[in-house]
C-alpha cells in the first residue's frame, strides 16, 4: 500500500480563512458575511484587509442568507461565514426561497459540523446539514478533507457559477492533500487505490479511513479510498469503477447515516450495480459535550470502525 | 405621468387582478387590489428602469422587490403592463408551465422578477444585500420593497430593520401595505404590531405615512422618501391601505385576502372597474 505523506496539522476552518483572504486579493467582487463569529471563522485577515467588503450582520443569519442573496443579484460573489448548525437548520426556508430556488451564487461556509466541535455540545453539533442542503435543487455540497483542501475548495467555489454548501470543521487534523492540488468540484480523489473493498469517505473521515485502509493491509486486505469531498453533484463514475473491482462499498461520514454521503452513494448502486454496503456515521442520535477524539469513539466514526465496516462488507460479499 | 392616466392605468391593473385570480379559481385578490395604486405609480412614474430590456443585475436602474409574493396578481399585471412580458401572458396565472407562478420566482425567468418571495420576510434583508452591492458600485439608484403588515410578525424583517439602521443603508426605501388584515383576521386580533411608526422610528428608520388609495398623495410621499435617501438613515414608509379597494363586496373585511370571486362575483367585481387599457 502506498504510504501517505502527513504534510503537517491545522484545522479545516483555517484553510477556509485563507482561502477567503486570498480570493479577497484577487477577485474584487467576492464579498463575505459573518454572524458575529469572525474569529471562529478564521475570517479576519479578508475582513481586515477589505473592510469594505466584509459585512457583520451581527446574531441573525435569516438577514445574513438574506442579504447575501440581494448581493448576488447585482452580480457580487458572497461568502457567508457561521458555524454549520446557524449556516443550515436555523435559516433553511432563507436558503430554500432566496438562495437554492432564486438561484442565487452564494456561497455558504459552515464551520464547526458534526461532533467534532466538541465540548459545546448537541446544540452545536450539527449532523443533519448535508443531507438538508443536498436536498436542495441547484445546491452543490462540498466536504473537504483537510486544510488543503479546504483552502483549494474556498478558491475553486468562487469561479463556480450557482449555490454551494461548503462544510468545514474545528478540530485540528493530519493534512494530507498536496498544496499544489487542483481541486475540481464534482471529481473525487482516489487516495488509496486497491482491490478488496472501496471506502468512499468525506470530511474528516478521509483521514480516518486512510488509517483504517493501512490497519487493513496489515490483515492482507486491499482497501481503495476515495475522497468524496463533493456530495452533490456525486461522482458516480468513481464509485462506479471502484465497486468494478472491489465489489462492496464502506461509507464514512461525520454525519447522520440518514441523508448523508452514504445514501448518496447507496442511490448510486441500486441503480447501477447492487452490492454490498456498510455505514459509518451517527445512527439517529443527538452528540453530547466531550472532546472531539471521545466523540468519535463514542459515536462509531473512528479509525476502528471504519475497519470493522470495511471487514464486515467484506464477509458479506460471500 | 398625470393623476388621470395613472388612475386610468390603476383601474386596468384592477380589472387583471380580478380576471387572472378568477381564472384559476385560486391567488390572492386582496392585498392585490389594496396595492394597485402604489404599484401603479411606482412603475408608471417613479422608478428608473428598463421594461423592455430587462437585466438581473439591474445595473444603474432602480429595483424592486415584493416581499409579500402572494400578492403576485398585481404585481405581474404591473409589469406586463409596463412593458416587461405580453400583457397576454397574464392569462398563464397559476397555470402549468407558466412563467408567473403562484408566487413569484425567477426560477422560469419571467421579466422584472429577480427574487422568489412568498415565504415571508425575507425581501428586506435581500434588498438591503441589493442596496450594499449597488454602494459598493457607486450606483445611486434606490431599493424599493413592500412588505404586507401582517409579514411585520416575521423576526427577520426586525434583523434587516434593526441592520439597515446601524449600517446606514440609506438608499433602501420599504413600503408597508398597512391594511390591518391577513388571513386569520384583523392583524389587531392575529398578533398586534402596536405602535407601528414608533417601533420603526425607535429601530432608527425615517418613517412617513402616505395614503395608498391617493395617487397625489403617494406621488408626494414616494418623492418625499427619495429627497430622504443618502442621508444616513433608511426610509419607510407606512401605507394606509383597503384590502380589496375599487370592488365593493371585497372591501372591509379580511375575507378576500386569498380566495378568488366566482363567476357571478366576477362580473360584479368588473361592473366596478372600468376596462381602460383593454383587458388582456
Amino acid at each position: 500500500m502506498v504510504e501517505i505523506e502527513v504534510l503537517g496539522k491545522k484545522d479545516t476552518r483555517s484553510g477556509f480563512g485563507e482561502g477567503l483572504a486570498e480570493l479577497g486579493r484577487t477577485n474584487n467582487q467576492v464579498v463575505a458575511l459573518c454572524a458575529d463569529l469572525t474569529g471562529s471563522l478564521k475570517m479576519d485577515a479578508f475582513k481586515n484587509e477589505n473592510p469594505e467588503r466584509f459585512f457583520q450582520v451581527g446574531i441573525a443569519e435569516a438577514n445574513m442568507m438574506g442579504m447575501a442573496s440581494g448581493l448576488a443579484v447585482g452580480g457580487k460573489i458572497p461568502f457567508t461565514g457561521t458555524f454549520a448548525n446557524f449556516s443550515t437548520g436555523r435559516v433553511y426556508d432563507q436558503i430554500r426561497q432566496s438562495i437554492a430556488y432564486s438561484k442565487k451564487n452564494v456561497k455558504i461556509c459552515a464551520s464547526h459540523a458534526g461532533l467534532t466541535l466538541g465540548e459545546d455540545g448537541a446544540t452545536h453539533q450539527i449532523l443533519e446539514d448535508i443531507g438538508m442542503m443536498k436536498m436542495l435543487p441547484n445546491m452543490t455540497v462540498i466536504v473537504p478533507a483537510d486544510f488543503n483542501q479546504t483552502k483549494q475548495a474556498t478558491i475553486a467555489i468562487a469561479d463556480f457559477e450557482g449555490p454551494v454548501y461548503l462544510r468545514f470543521g474545528r478540530p485540528v487534523v493530519p493534512i494530507f492533500v498536496k498544496d499544489d492540488a487542483e481541486f475540481k468540484i464534482g471529481k473525487a480523489d482516489i487516495i488509496i487505490e486497491g482491490t478488496d473493498v472501496t471506502i468512499i469517505a468525506c470530511g474528516h473521515l478521509v483521514w480516518k479511513s486512510i488509517e483504517a485502509a493501512k490497519i487493513l493491509a496489515a490483515q492482507g486486505i486491499s482497501a481503495e479510498v476515495i475522497n468524496m469531498h463533493t456530495i452533490k453533484p456525486l461522482d458516480e463514475q468513481a464509485v462506479l469503477t471502484s465497486v468494478a473491482k472491489t465489489k462492496c462499498v464502506v461509507t464514512a461520514e461525520e454525519h447522520m447515516l440518514n441523508g448523508g454521503l452514504g445514501d448518496s452513494v447507496a442511490q448510486v448502486l441500486t441503480r447501477n450495480f447492487l452490492c454490498p454496503q456498510e455505514y459509518v456515521g451517527v445512527n439517529d442520535t443527538f452528540g453530547e459535550s466531550g472532546t472531539p477524539e471521545e466523540l468519535m469513539v463514542k459515536y462509531h466514526i473512528d479509525t476502528p470502525d471504519v475497519v470493522a465496516a470495511a471487514l464486515k462488507v467484506i464477509k458479506r460479499k460471500q | 405621468m398625470n393623476r388621470n392616466e395613472l388612475e386610468r392605468i390603476a383601474s386596468q391593473v384592477r380589472r387583471d387582478i380580478v380576471r387572472m385570480v378568477a381564472n384559476v379559481n385560486s391567488g390572492h385578490p386582496g392585498g392585490s387590489l389594496g396595492c394597485a395604486d402604489f404599484l401603479t405609480v411606482l412603475y408608471f412614474d417613479v422608478l428608473h428602469h428598463n421594461a423592455s430590456n430587462f437585466s438581473m443585475e439591474g445595473k444603474g436602474e432602480d429595483i424592486f422587490y415584493l416581499s409579500n409574493g402572494h400578492i403576485s396578481p398585481v404585481w405581474y399585471s404591473v409589469l406586463a403592463r409596463s412593458g416587461y412580458f405580453p400583457v397576454s401572458e397574464l392569462g398563464t396565472f397559476r397555470k402549468l408551465s407558466s412563467r408567473l407562478q403562484g408566487h413569484p420566482s425567477t426560477d422560469k425567468k419571467l421579466p422584472g422578477v429577480r427574487m422568489a418571495s412568498g415565504s415571508l420576510g425575507q425581501g428586506l434583508s435581500v434588498a438591503l444585500g441589493n442596496a450594499l452591492q449597488k454602494k459598493l458600485d457607486g450606483d445611486k439608484s434606490i431599493v424599493y420593497t413592500l412588505h404586507g403588515d401582517g409579514e411585520l410578525q416575521e423576526g427577520q424583517i426586525w434583523e434587516a430593520a434593526m441592520y439597515a439602521a446601524a449600517n446606514k443603508v440609506d438608499n433602501v426605501i420599504a413600503t408597508i401595505d398597512f391594511n390591518g388584515r391577513q388571513i386569520d383576521g384583523d392583524v389587531d386580533q392575529v398578533l398586534s404590531l402596536g405602535n407601528l411608526a414608533l417601533k420603526w422610528q425607535a429601530f432608527g428608520w425615517e418613517v412617513l405615512e402616505m395614503d395608498g388609495h391617493s395617487i397625489d398623495d403617494i406621488k408626494n410621499t414616494l418623492a418625499e422618501a427619495k429627497t430622504l435617501t443618502g442621508n444616513a438613515k433608511p426610509v419607510v414608509i407606512i401605507m394606509k391601505t383597503e384590502m380589496g379597494q375599487g370592488v365593493d363586496f371585497m372591501m372591509g373585511s379580511h375575507k378576500w385576502h386569498g380566495v378568488a370571486p366566482n363567476p357571478e362575483q366576477l362580473v360584479n367585481a368588473l361592473s366596478q372597474l372600468e376596462e381602460t387599457l383593454g383587458d388582456y
